[in-house]
């Protein structure tokens, strides 16, 4: 993990949402439409920033709301614009029907969701529950661990989104407040550099006057089923495809994230635990620890939840005596976590049976502790000797 | 693999009128009795998705589009247009 700083870079202390700016305007998008919320503001604030700075140009536009934001880039992407929002937890409920409607119409839009829970309780706190609502609109979305993470990422959106043979909206989604707000060194690529691995947008389909299209046109019963599966079809190539582009990535800027997942001290694991966004961070240090005391324990980071990278998964996990899955939501009515229901769906095409232990933590603001993370490994080890446990293990009611 | 359109998207050549056969829809079609019909128009200025069309010396749907509704056959005065179902079952109570 330790980077070396490439001559071209320059080095910055930066928190999430400042690192999420500074990718921004990298990938230099033409329209910006951002409606604040709490804890994204910081990068609309970046962005206006840059632009009068003169570091950024692009058309930014005010909406009235999360729902026009959308809607505005909506247009914008379908005229061949490179576009950029950002949205969290009410306001991305809000932009619902406009991020399906862009997903289906197979428009290369970025988003960035900052992590934040949704009411009730109210409050601004942090939590997973709003992006992990939001996995059946037809996005592509990745989660990550850090603020270079984040800024990496959006540079690696913007190229898998736009891939010709994609064409799907991508979401880089983060934790409020635990990345949003966290202060990290983050390393800033050149411009020129970044400009040569993400060239500009050259769509396939615009609204151009001089050659009209239908866009979105009513279809009867049945017609919508072909586009249903070209998207679904889509979505599978993108994983491969984000294989290629972080492969690429780590080429040109010297940092990769092992594209879909990230296999940490897996090879000779007997148990895994399986996380995904900033408590990965916290879930290393304690992986090494527990290894350092002898327990044969891996740790697997799911970066690309939608599309799910079950194959990668399956063939990780096989063989393993037990898993653990740490989920920041809630999948009502399963009685889980969201990623423990993808994931143990994901294990089917392994063909073996291992035993998964789902810890729910981090609601609500709620940390997730390395105490809380010592004692889940104790529990995966326990189920691995064939004890009994619950199936879901709440950290903060233990 | 069934596919219809070139497009990986609902995206079509503006160009080109998109066209849907909403004959297909139909149960039942209205069927004329050339001899009874009067060329009054009734029907033509009644047909809610304008698909009559005349012909030498009576009018008829156009059965590409005609969705099967049944208003030309009740405002015909002299009963010429009849509703016959497409399986052939009689529509008469």
């Amino acid at each position: 993990m330790e980077a070396q700083l490439n001559p071209k870079e320059r080095l910055k202390v930066l928190d999430g949402n400042r690192a999420a700016a500074y990718g921004v305007m990298l990938c230099k998008p033409n329209v910006v439409c951002v409606y604040p919320i709490t804890p994204q503001t910081q990068i609309l604030e970046s962005l206006y920033e840059f632009r009068a700075r003169g570091l950024l140009d692009a058309e930014m536009i005010e909406p009235e709301s999360e729902h026009s934001s959308m809607s505005t880039l909506r247009g914008a992407s379908a005229a061949g614009a490179r576009t950029f929002t950002a949205t969290a937890a009410q306001g991305l409920m809000f932009m619902y029907e406009s991020c399906i409607n862009v997903a289906t119409m197979r428009l290369p839009v970025v988003m960035v969701i900052v992590c934040r829970e949704i009411t009730a309780p109210h409050g601004v706190t942090a939590g997973e529950q709003d992006a992990m609502m939001a996995r059946d609109m037809g996005w592509i979305q990745m989660h990550v661990e850090s603020c270079q993470e984040i800024l990496d990422s959006i540079i690696m959106a913007y190229k898998l989104a736009e891939s010709p043979d994609i064409l799907i909206p991508a979401a880089v989604c983060y934790d409020g407040y635990f990345l949003s707000h966290l202060w990290e060194r983050v390393f800033i690529p050149s411009s020129d550099v970044v400009a040569e691995f993400l060239p500009s947008l050259e769509m396939t389909h615009l609204v151009d006057p001089g050659v009209p299209m239908t866009i979105c046109p009513y279809l009867p019963p049945g017609g919508g089923t072909e586009y249903r599966y070209k998207h679904s079809a889509a979505l599978e190539r993108a994983k491969g495809k984000l294989e290629t582009i972080d492969k690429e990535f780590e080429r040109v800027f010297g940092r990769g994230y092992g594209g879909q997942i990230e296999e940490y001290r897996c090879k000779d694991a007997e148990i895994v635990l399986v996380t995904m966004g900033s408590c990965t961070g916290t879930a290393r240090v304690v992986i090494d620890q527990k290894r350092d005391a002898g327990v044969k324990v891996g740790l697997i980071k799911v970066r690309m939840f939608r599309p799910f990278p079950s194959e990668r998964l399956a063939r990780a996990l096989a063989g393993k005596r037990a898993i653990g899955v740490i989920d920041r939501n809630m999948c009502f009515g399963c009685n889980q976590g969201t990623l423990s229901v993808d994931l143990k769906a994901a294990m089917y095409e392994s063909k073996t049976f291992t035993p998964v232990v789902n810890f729910i933590g981090g609601l609500c603001g709620a940390d997730i502790t390395m105490d809380h993370i010592d004692r889940a490994v104790d529990r995966i080890t326990m189920v691995a000797e064939g004890h009994s446990s619950d199936g879901v293990i709440w950290f903060d009611l233990e | 693999m069934k596919k219809m359109s070139p497009s990986e998207a609902p995206w079509a050549d503006g160009t080109k009128l998109f066209i849907i056969d909403t004959g297909e829809w139909r149960y039942q079609r209205p069927t004329t009795k050339k001899d009874k019909c009067c060329r009054c128009g009734n029907c033509y200025l009644f047909c809610p998705v304008g698909c009559i069309e005349w012909r030498s010396n009576y009018v008829a749907a156009n059965l590409e589009y005609c969705k099967g509704c049944g208003v030309c056959a009740s405002v015909c005065p002299v009963n010429a247009i009849r509703m016959v179902r497409e399986d052939g079952s009689s529509t008469e109570p």
